[in-house]
């Protein structure tokens, strides 16, 4: 690529290396690499566009080349509207912890994020402006994301916003979008407000609307920003969303368990397991089963891209993995300190 | 494989509605008077209502409304304790960790446990990384463009900029170069028309009068912070495997290990990278947070005439500087304070706390008058509010209209968070606050009263700031010191078994949660959660009326808030953002009995 696209010259006055931003994009296609090629047959089976399979089975190299591709020629910044109902904002949080790309590039060069209520400058009528003008505008071209549950109980009005229901405008905004993104295990599939015995009624968007098309589940407690930075780069590079499992999950993030993944996995092979939280072994990897560690049954891959940049993991810290990407592990997986059958 | 289910919602699940409500009543318009709905309120945490009066361009009075509710209340019921923190942690994923840390330490006090000190290190690390990072977003991220208009960035010329930001600070990032280059940034932006989170906002209102390099320094330094929040968060993660929500806590002490030579968890390879991000979180804080706030609130003296609240003041205090458990533990100290005055401050007395829900969609048996203890109260859900579109009315506030409490302390309406813990910390003669605050005051040309305002509260967020940042360096080193000297214990195990504890027990934790006073208490039956309560900083500060009538804090601190346009209500945010809101927190959550909560039929959509 010899000259200088519009991407790079942004990236050149702000000081970022054409250097860094490839390592950018390089990370980005080792984290989307399918794990095995994809014949038709199971593509088909998955209901995936076979157009897509080359993109997904191809090698991180020539994935990385699209990534550069698709970034570098886009002058429209696809919209993006972030929506939040029953949440602690943890999913937010987590975008803002964003390293590749950064919150800052996310914001300002790759998307357009014309709505979400935490960093808005506009309240009221005129944030809500915003959401409605992209719908309306914007339909069929935008993303919608997803964090927290939706109430049905009350007709809904356990969560208004701007004196609508959570349940109307959900529906509303992803009936005209391009794909919806749930992020968090609330907007998943109900989470912490739906837990055992769900006073209010909480589900998920799936749930909230019954035959939603062109959905990705990010689940996690909060989501891993990694995946959805990597979910992110995949679409507006493929024009598709990657290969996903049975409750809409991307593969490439949670196709593995954790166990398969965790450096600790050797001593558990071993017989290795830290008995009590004083246990001078949690400091030396041994295994964390029978301090309760859900790894073995969870899907997610905290192990590999880890959080803040791979600066560290829960099971890194010497606390167990709580399974928090399973589907309502706040009562599946709880009590939790006490260990897994194994 | 792990038992799947969906959430129980359906032909199983009957939730009793009352009848189901008419609209709400409207107000009867006043002449002169105009009344006006904010919703939502960005730039917060969670979801958050204001209505309005507004009479010869002043706020006359204001509402406050959580609308949005979890009803965890029953979800804790049956639990184990030790598992309360993991629910708890998730009640606010901006202020993560401080649910936490309240519920162990209410757990804890339950059952008699002091946790080691290096349990008490990490922890104290844990809330200070939080602290600063949270404070710091909030300025820039959450308030920043309240002062600062986006636009006016657009005409700055960079040279003077430069000039601008070398003459308040030797911050290294000041080149003509570099703002050019941010200009351009921005300059680029603007001109592709998508203009995303800044669209529809209030550029060019009257009440902006920041400079445009002024405005350039600070959006600069808007984009400086979203970089270095992500670094700092890096604390947590070493400290307890990730940020949001660090995996950690322990009833009885922390998860981490704290071995010199040991691969995971805190070794001296984690102490040297924690040391280095704490330098970088004070220099920041001292060279680009406090210049900034001061360069900002030069320009608005005004507003430290603005945004008054009730003028008294809560701190549960924390930060405890050893095992004791004693109210002198606290670096942070506890204690209120009445009526503005700095001269004194009164113990604190948790007994004092009362929740009302004269005008909260809860209801008592013993009536609408009643205020309750939160260790012994009860909670049912009495929804009287719209069940249709309520876009474009008002709500029912003669009535009840949120789902917030009312907490009250001795009965006085209460103020918390970094103003109300600097002037208990003042009154209490805390030197290093005194002098702090009184610097601030100087710097500011004003005196004392002027605290008690929007910028006051900006001003406490600031100094608090650089007081924990201070301290941060010093937590590491005692923790290293201990680690050296082969102090390496993390966890009290002697009450970890549930057949070690009593048959019943009831404990109260207490934390300072960087939007101010959070307590939670517990009650504990044969091993398993009987009752669980919180009372949470934005419940006192954005509470709606009690039974007697009184406005809670922000409902008072709006009142005479100038408003040039309705449409555009930038002074309203202006105090409402000085307390910080986070309402995820603020909705109450638990029903102390554990009983299930007032049946509410879903209507089928």
């Amino acid at each position: 690529m010899s000259d200088k696209t519009s991407l790079e010259q942004r990236l050149e006055q702000r000081g970022v290396s054409r250097r860094s931003f490839l390592k950018f994009c390089a990370l980005m296609g080792a984290t989307l690499a399918a794990p095995v090629a994809i014949s038709p047959t199971v593509a088909g089976a998955l209901g995936m566009h076979a157009a897509a399979l080359p993109a997904i089975n191809a090698a991180p190299e020539v994935l990385t080349e699209k990534i550069i591709t698709a970034l570098s020629t886009a002058a429209f910044r696809p919209p993006l509207v972030w929506l939040e109902f029953q949440g602690c904002t943890g999913d937010s949080e987590s975008l803002l912890r964003s390293g590749k790309p950064t919150i800052a590039e996310i914001l300002l060069e790759i998307l357009s994020v014309n709505y979400h209520e935490t960093l808005m400058v506009p309240s009221g009528k005129l944030a809500t402006k915003s959401l409605t003008d992209t719908i309306n505008n914007y339909a069929g071209k935008y993303l919608v994301v997803v964090e927290g549950s939706i109430p049905t109980g009350l007709n809904g009005f356990y969560c208004a916003v701007g004196g609508r229901s959570a349940q109307s405008i959900v529906r509303e905004a992803t009936s005209k979008a391009a794909a919806t993104i749930a992020v968090g295990s609330c907007s998943a599939s109900g989470g912490l407000a739906a837990a055992a015995p769900n006073p209010t009624g909480a589900v998920g968007v799936p749930q909230a609307v019954p035959g939603i098309k062109n959905f990705v589940s990010l689940p996690g407690c909060p989501m891993n920003v990694t995946n959805l930075a990597a979910l992110i780069v995949y679409y507006l590079t493929n024009r598709a969303l990657p290969p996903l499992d049975s409750q809409s999950r991307p593969t490439f993030a949670y196709g593995r368990l954790v166990h398969d993944e965790c450096h600790r996995r050797p001593h558990f092979e071993d017989g290795e397991f830290a008995v009590d939280w004083s246990d001078p072994h949690v400091a030396q990897s041994w295994c964390l089963l029978k301090l309760g560690c859900r790894g073995p049954e969870t899907r997610a891959n905290c192990p590999t891209v880890k959080w803040n940049d791979g600066t560290n993991w829960p099971v890194g810290a010497g606390h167990p993995c709580i399974g928090c990407t399973g589907r309502s592990f706040w009562d599946a997986e709880l009590p939790f300190y006490v260990p897994l059958p194994i | 494989m792990p038992k799947e289910f969906l959430p129980v919602v359906g032909k199983n699940t009957t939730f009793i509605s009352p009848l189901p409500a008419p609209p709400p009543p409207q107000p009867t318009p006043r002449p002169g008077v105009k009344r006006i709905a904010i919703d939502p309120i960005t730039r917060i945490e969670g979801h958050l209502r204001i209505e309005l009066t507004i009479q010869n361009g002043r706020v006359t009075d204001a509402w406050s409304t959580g609308p949005q509710f979890r009803g965890i209340e029953a979800i804790l019921k049956g639990r184990d304790p030790r598992d309360a923190w993991l629910f708890a942690e998730r009640v606010c994923g901006v202020c993560t960790t401080v649910h936490a840390i309240a519920s162990v330490r209410a757990v804890e006090d339950a059952l008699g446990i002091v946790a080691p000190d290096n349990a008490r290190l990490l922890r104290n690390l844990l809330e200070g990384a939080q602290f600063v990072q949270d404070h710091v977003i909030h300025f820039y991220h959450l308030h920043a463009l309240d002062w600062v208009d986006l636009t006016a960035a657009l005409s700055a010329d960079p040279a003077a900029t430069s000039r601008l930001a070398k003459a308040i600070s030797d911050w290294p990032n000041s080149s003509t170069a570099y703002f050019t280059g941010v200009k351009n940034r921005l300059a680029t932006f603007a001109a592709s028309g998508q203009l995303g989170l800044f669209a529809n906002a209030y550029w060019g209102h009257p009440a902006y009068k920041l400079p445009p390099e002024a405005s350039l320094l600070a959006v600069t330094h808007y984009l400086e912070a979203l970089d270095w929040q992500r670094e700092i968060g890096k604390m947590h993660a070493i400290l307890g495997g990730k940020s949001p929500h660090p995996q950690t806590y322990l009833v009885g002490g922390m998860a981490s290990p704290v071995d010199p030579k040991g691969v995971d968890g805190i070794n001296l390879d984690r102490i040297a990278q924690l040391k280095t991000l704490a330098a970088k979180a004070l220099d920041f804080v001292m060279r680009v947070y406090m210049p900034d706030l001061m360069m900002v609130a030069s320009y608005y003296p005004e507003w430290t005439q603005v945004g008054g609240g009730p003028g008294n003041f809560l701190s549960f205090g924390d930060f405890p500087m050893n095992g004791s458990g004693s109210p002198s533990a606290l670096w942070m100290q506890s204690g209120a304070v009445f009526d503005k005055n700095l001269g004194s401050a009164q113990p604190l007395d948790q007994n004092l706390v009362k929740e009302y829900v004269a005008h909260s969609w809860y209801s008592y048996a013993e009536g609408d008058g009643a205020g309750k203890h939160p260790g012994s109260g009860t909670t049912d859900v009495n929804y009287t509010g719209p069940q249709q579109d309520y876009s474009d009315k008002f709500l029912d506030t003669n009535g009840k209209y949120s789902w917030l409490k009312a907490p009250r302390y001795n009965e006085r309406v209460m103020e918390v968070g970094p103003l109300a813990r600097m002037v208990v910390a003042y009154a209490s003669g805390h030197k290093r606050v005194r002098d702090l605050v009184n610097d601030l005051l100087a710097s500011l040309g004003v005196a004392a009263p002027a605290l008690f305002s929007t910028l006051g509260r900006v001003g406490a967020r600031g100094v608090e700031t650089q007081l924990v940042a201070e301290q941060i360096g010093s937590w590491i080193n005692q923790l290293e010191q201990n680690m050296k000297t082969g102090k390496l214990e993390i966890h009290n195990k002697t009450k970890w078994d549930p057949s070690t504890w009593p048959a019943q027990a009831t404990g109260w934790g207490a934390t300072e949660a960087p939007r101010g006073a959070l307590g939670h208490w517990v009650s504990i039956k044969n091993g398993k959660i009987d009752n669980y309560q919180m009372v949470v900083p934005s419940t006192w500060n954005g509470s709606p009326r009690d039974a007697r009538g009184q406005r809670g804090a922000w409902e008072q601190a709006l009142i005479g808030t100038p408003i040039a346009d309705p449409e555009k209500p930038v002074e309203v945010l202006r105090t409402i953002h000085s307390f910080d809101p986070c309402m995820s927190c603020a909705v109450h959550l638990f029903d102390t009995t554990g009983r299930e909560i007032t049946k509410v039929s879903i209507l089928e959509p």
